[in-house]
């Protein structure tokens, strides 16, 4: 059995070694992906055009509208005259935010009274617009503030005055002191990338056998089942080890986001991770008969693990149903490991759980796989 | 001592029957031949020896052990060359067959022992780490059966082993495959050359999946209905035309020198014919005798079964 084993892994390093395809696509590939995931995956905004159209032009309106100048989240684009204009601003895409300032704005401030300021905004992207809109509101609750201030202080001088009550919001991020987007998509990005890599490397590799005839050859040889399957998974599950640290190694030096937690955790949560996926490998080559089968079987099972996995939709947003469906996703419980260790450094005593769910996960794809290879032609 | 033995044997795909009524027994010793054109069912049943498919119907047993109970048992005793080359063309000769040597758990030093003459014997010494996928259709099949030996089978099953391979390389094949037999190697080998035919002990002839007829080359030749005759002359195709349809003509070949014709009685035909080709103005020697190879043996038998 171990002669039979050993020969095969060597085989299979020999094949890897000589392959050089493989060995470009295992190391480049994926740190560039690391690289634009890091640098395109971000949903913070920034220069949001904007375009103003100033009915007031007075001093407190052009004190407002200097604030949206100065701030890096907004640029303004065009100062309108006319709503035509702000309505072609924004239909030929040179802006997705409105602000306008209707006549009247100062006048109906000094009075003490609320002044209503017209937003208009692009709502294509209904993303980055809400986030437009919640930095706006920030800039407009500020100016409140401060000109409410402004004429407490003025009015002091006249005589003893009331102060308004006020609740105020005091942040503390934990983990993410900046709320830097890369933290939260450098160990994901580790995640994603090992998932497709060894899912398709693995049913790839069985069914290339396959299709070119050295499976057939392989059938009359009294090798088993499982040692033929440990002999074609045992390199990939190595590959998988290797390009963890590769990209795990690669994105946190080059964004500088930080390991707080204990490695051997996040080993224990990769090598259970590794199994599940070499086990979807191994069940998606049971089910194809040529590569580009296997192929198109690998796009539609790696699709919707990736929505569902929580890589960037929060799962707690989606449909009760979907919810459900995001425990059969071994990437859903790596992501939870890959960032608590990374940035969190929480302990097994409460990752144990998703732990457990890569484990069992890993267990029923395999055996079920194992169960399906069949040593036959029919 | 038999060691090969098939009764009954078929396979269907869809309902339609690759292979049926599969009888034979493979002797110690033999190299028995499975013959038929292409779709003739060879591979299935090939196939189905090797415990790599199984079939509908029927039983096979291969050195005592039933394939069908016990297909990794009896993978042991046999070996199979699949018609496609199944080595790993990434690996150089050397590597493949280790590989196959360490799947067999065949020690280091009987590896050793055997590579070196399996490779002397099939000239292939000077390519050792040369690349499986380098190696020209010949030598890929020689080292698929250097593989294939290098566990020293009791059995070797060769799938049209000698399909697209150049006439030297042939040769060498069979050089070996003679070897084997002489060692005690028994071996079944499909094809659809039939001079390749002649050359096994015994054959079964495969025609639509179903076995014709099985025996040696000799007695199935003997088989052969009414005598054959081969008339020498330079306007052969004219002859052939002459003499087509003429009574007692059973069959007629082209030949390069003439023409080879099947009667059903040669003493009563010959004058019949010789002055038919004389009013067509066609001169020709009196027919002589002919020996019937497989080719002419297989046209005749099938052609009688249509008729």
């Amino acid at each position: 059995m171990w002669q039979r084993l050993m020969r095969m892994l060597v085989k299979e390093l020999l094949q890897l070694k000589r392959d050089r395809w493989a060995r470009f696509h295992l190391i480049v590939p994926p740190l560039v992906q690391m690289l634009i995931f890091g640098y395109a995956a971000t949903f913070e905004v920034y220069h949001v055009g904007t375009v103003v159209l100033d009915r007031d032009n007075s001093q407190e309106s052009r004190e407002l509208l200097s604030r949206f100048s100065f701030s890096d989240r907004f640029r303004v684009v065009r100062i309108a005259h006319t709503d035509a204009e702000v309505a072609e601003a924004i239909d030929h895409d040179d802006a997705a935010l409105a602000i306008v300032i209707d006549a009247g704005f100062a006048q109906t401030l000094r009075k003490g009274q609320p002044a209503p300021l017209q937003v208009i905004v692009d709502g294509t992207n209904s993303n980055t617009a809400l986030l437009a809109l919640g930095y706006l509101n920030l800039i407009v609750e500020r100016y409140s503030s401060d000109y409410l201030a402004d004429s407490l202080v003025r009015a002091q001088a006249a005589g003893p005055v009331q102060q308004p009550v006020r609740v105020e919001i005091q942040q503390r991020p934990w983990y993410n002191p900046d709320f830097n987007g890369r933290w939260f998509f450098v160990p994901g990005v580790v995640g994603s990338l090992t998932l497709v890599l060894v899912v398709s490397l693995t049913a790839i590799a069985i069914v290339r056998e396959r299709e070119v005839g050295t499976l057939e050859q392989l059938m009359v040889t009294p090798i088993r089942n499982y040692e033929y399957i440990l002999g074609k998974t045992v390199p990939f599950f190595l590959i998988g080890l290797a390009e963890v640290c590769l990209v795990a190694l690669f994105g946190s030096l080059w964004f500088g986001v930080p390991f707080v937690g204990n490695p051997f955790i996040l080993l224990l949560g990769t090598v259970l991770f590794l199994f599940s996926t070499l086990g979807i490998g191994l069940l998606v080559s049971t089910t194809a008969r040529t590569q580009q089968q296997a192929f198109a079987t690998n796009f539609l099972v790696l699709n919707p693990m990736f929505t569902l996995s929580g890589f960037s939709f929060p799962i707690a947003s989606m449909p009760q149903a979907l919810q459900w469906l995001t425990y059969l996703d071994p990437l859903r419980y790596y992501l939870v490991v890959i960032r608590a260790t990374f940035l969190k450094g929480v302990g097994l005593d409460l990752l144990w759980p998703d732990m457990l769910g890569m484990g069992v996960l890993g267990l029923v794809l395999l055996t079920v796989s194992v169960l399906r290879f069949k040593k036959s032609l029919d | 001592m038999t060691v090969v033995s098939v009764h009954g044997l078929g396979k269907s795909f869809a309902g339609i029957a690759a292979a049926d009524g599969m009888d034979f027994d493979v002797e110690n010793g033999e190299i028995f031949g499975l013959v038929g054109p292409d779709g003739a069912g060879k591979t299935t049943v090939m196939r189905m020896l090797a415990g790599v498919m199984r079939p509908d119907r029927g039983s096979i047993v291969i050195d005592g052990i039933d394939v069908l109970a016990d297909p990794e048992a009896a993978k042991q005793h046999l070996s199979y060359m699949p018609q496609r080359f199944g080595l790993y063309e990434d690996l150089t000769v050397d590597e493949n067959i280790r590989f196959y040597a360490d799947l067999f758990e065949v020690s280091r030093k009987l590896r050793a022992e055997r590579t070196g003459p399996l490779l002397a014997a099939s000239n292939m010494e000077p390519f050792r780490a040369r690349l499986a996928g380098q190696l020209s259709g010949g030598m890929k099949q020689k080292l698929g059966l250097i593989c294939a030996l290098i566990h020293t089978p009791r059995i070797l099953l060769l799938d049209e082993p000698t399909t697209g391979v150049d006439p030297v390389s042939r040769r060498d094949f069979w050089r070996i495959l003679y070897g084997l037999r002489e060692q005690g190697v028994t071996i079944l080998i499909s094809t659809a050359y039939l001079d390749e035919a002649e050359r096994c002990t015994r054959l079964a002839l495969l025609h639509h999946g179903r076995q014709r007829y099985c025996d040696t080359p000799e007695r199935l030749k003997a088989m052969m209905p009414g005598t054959l005759v081969s008339f020498t002359s330079r306007q052969a195709r004219a002859v052939r035309d002459a003499l087509e349809g003429q009574p007692g003509v059973l069959g007629l070949l082209l030949y390069g020198d003439g023409v080879r014709a099947l009667l059903d009685d040669a003493a009563k035909r010959v004058p019949g014919l010789m002055a038919r080709l004389a009013s067509a103005g066609l001169d020709s020697e009196p027919p002589r005798p002919a020996e019937p190879g497989i080719e002419d043996l297989f046209v005749a038998l099938l052609k009688d079964e249509e008729s």
